[in-house]
């Protein structure tokens, strides 16, 4: 295993793009082909992510839900506006947007900064945002973000959802973790930040000074 | 400013750290002037509580003067506050159902990750406690960062001394839910395990929820005085059959509810103490759970458990089939202090409750270390350590 990382790495930047893509993800996902939910022919009603045997062929495909006690509206403006993106998702730096597109400057290791172009595939006010890279972009990938509203008297269902192309397959996922930019773990740790967010106004850290950056 | 902080089992040190100061808008920073140390700080002591790190600043209960208000904090300066140990923000749907201790928002999202292979779902954040439930640094110290400082902190009116009122931060709303839990209607009668703070805080609650008789069980001498002083028979497990002498004392029926004040590091004079006591040094997550054990074995047919006391990871040799066959409801949960906080405080400024007979040793700060040994090793006449900075 060892040595097909190494190899790996030589060969092209595995884990830049690794890390890249996972800090995209944490944007949302990829929702191309509308989902992940209510195909027919699937087995049951879960989302097609939480399936055991991973069923989106090259692409890695990563979301979460979360319940957030805020109106469908006012998230969706937040979201829209992609120059707020960075106030909950930690690995993008910041967020250039005319609209239509944006450039995204994405951390990536060693202090190397990446950025991704995307354009908006979908908008549906209130509802539902998607992005796509565009074919310039480094990295190929996909996101989503969806709202609901939530049962009773709970707010909104948001569910964003981010599918890329994990450029060295399962070689660049684990060098990914290994900087604790998981994909999955990230996009959870984005979408509580974003529900801490909305909610009370603030993103919680136990750092004690302005200085720490409570993350560890 | 000087702080007590962790640096590994039954090591405990003051040092000097940097102050706090604000840094989310709804934040403030008071200034510490008195501060405890609480039964489940000996866990953290002890080495059995997961995800605490060497350099963290222990300490939940404590209280203070406003010192420093972001722009959204609703406090100002000068303003006397008790702190809970529990940190809610106020507007996540469990806070809206006033269960403080699951707020959704006050543990930082990347102190998470743990919590959820572990327990299915993050907590709230706590002062001083683990990185589990957020890391924040706590309250034996000199100046503490409160967030949501706005939805947390008591005001305390002038007139009533720190020491009064110190203990709405923790153990006595902990008590308090302890006896809510047993949901306790005329006639009953409700046994407490372990005669620490929570403990005999729960024995003076369950007696002012109206329970007929409250039966207290620990083997500290002066501890079950105490319980005695506020109305409690009791019972000494190291002279006793516990469970032969519950029965007889309720008439054959059982206690009609059941309060664990004791929690993950209990001490008992069966086999699986002894037993759960080596499991507990070899390895993370095994729990001493014979006070649980036993509760729920001696708890009336369609009686309730009451679980005040801490745990933190799994126990084996659990009693299900008792819980199951005799229909017993256990409830459980950090407290959710800020639901109990302005009626605690009536209570108090009416005296109705005094919490200042369980103080047994005043040290400032810099004993704390001091306090911290003695309070682990004479629990009988440390009963409760308060450090003034």
């Amino acid at each position: 295993m060892a040595r097909r990382l190494h190899r790996r790495e030589d060969g092209h930047s595995v884990p830049l793009l690794a890390l890249s893509a996972g800090a995209v993800l944490a944007a949302g996902a990829l929702l191309w082909r509308s989902a992940d939910r209510g195909l027919p022919g699937r087995p049951d009603s879960a989302p097609g992510r939480t399936s055991r045997r991973s069923r989106y062929g090259d692409y890695a495909v990563s979301g979460r839900t979360v319940t957030v006690n805020r109106p469908r509206q006012e998230l969706y403006a937040f979201w829209r506006d992609f120059t707020n993106l960075p106030q909950f998702m930690h690995n993008v730096t910041a967020v250039e947007s005319d609209g239509e597109q944006s450039v995204w400057t994405l951390r990536g290791p060693f202090g190397r900064n990446l950025s991704v172009r995307t354009r908006i595939v979908s908008d549906r006010p209130g509802e539902e945002i998607a992005w796509r890279s565009t074919a310039e972009s480094e990295i190929e990938t996909e996101g989503k973000v969806s709202f609901r509203d939530a049962p009773g008297d709970r707010g909104t269902e948001v569910e964003a959802l981010v599918a890329y192309v994990p450029p060295a397959g399962r070689a660049g996922q684990l060098v990914a973790k290994m900087f604790q930019r998981e994909p999955r773990i990230q996009g959870r740790r984005e979408m509580k930040r974003f529900k801490m967010l909305m909610e009370t106004g603030e993103v919680a850290t136990s750092a004690n000074r302005k200085s720490e950056d409570g993350e560890d | 400013m000087r702080a007590l902080t962790y640096h590994g089992k039954h090591d405990v040190r003051v040092d000097t750290v940097p102050d706090p100061e604000i840094v989310n808008p709804r934040d403030a920073v008071i200034e510490v002037t008195a501060t405890a140390i609480c039964g489940s700080d000996l866990h953290l002591y002890d080495g059995v509580i997961p995800g605490v790190l060497s350099g963290d600043i222990l300490g939940h209960e404590f209280m203070g003067r406003v010192v420093e208000t972001g722009p959204g904090s609703t406090l100002e300066k000068g303003q006397r506050v008790v702190v809970p140990f529990t940190i809610s923000c106020g507007a996540c749907f469990h806070c809206m159902k006033q269960q403080f201790s699951a707020c959704d928002n006050s543990n930082p999202a990347e102190k998470q990750d743990l919590s959820e292979p572990l327990y299915g779902h993050a907590m709230s954040g706590l002062f001083g406690y683990s990185h589990l439930t957020g890391g924040y640094p706590g309250g034996q110290a000199q100046y503490v960062r409160v967030p949501y400082s706005d939805v947390g902190p008591i005001v305390i009116p002038d007139g009533l001394p720190d020491e009064e009122v110190l203990f709405l931060s923790d153990i006595l709303p902990t008590g308090w839910m302890a006896a809510e839990n047993c949901d306790i209607t005329e006639g009953d009668s409700v046994a407490v395990w372990g005669c620490g703070p929570v403990g005999l805080f729960a024995v003076q609650s369950a007696l002012l929820m109206g329970a007929d008789r409250v039966i207290a069980i620990d083997h500290h001498p002066h501890r079950l005085d105490l319980a005695r002083r506020l109305g409690a028979q009791v019972i000494d497990y190291r002279r006793t059959h516990v469970l032969e002498a519950l029965m007889e004392m309720t008439g054959g029926f059982g206690p009609d509810a059941v309060i664990d004040a004791v929690g993950m590091e209990s001490h008992g004079m069966a086999p699986d103490s002894a037993l759960d006591a080596v499991k507990q040094q070899v390895g993370i997550g095994a729990d001493r759970a014979h006070a649980l054990r036993e509760a729920i074995m001696a708890c009336r047919k369609g009686g309730r458990i009451s679980m005040p006391g801490v745990y933190g990871g799994f126990v084996d040799k659990f009693p299900l089939g008792a819980l199951m066959e005799k229909g017993l409801q256990l409830r459980t949960g950090q407290t959710h202090v800020q639901r109990y906080s302005q009626d605690l405080l009536r209570r108090i400024g009416e005296g109705e409750i005094d919490t200042t007979f369980l103080i047994s040793h005043r040290l400032s700060l810099e004993e704390a270390p001091t306090g911290y040994r003695n309070f682990h090793d004479n629990q009988d006449e440390w009963t409760k350590v308060v450090l003034t900075p």
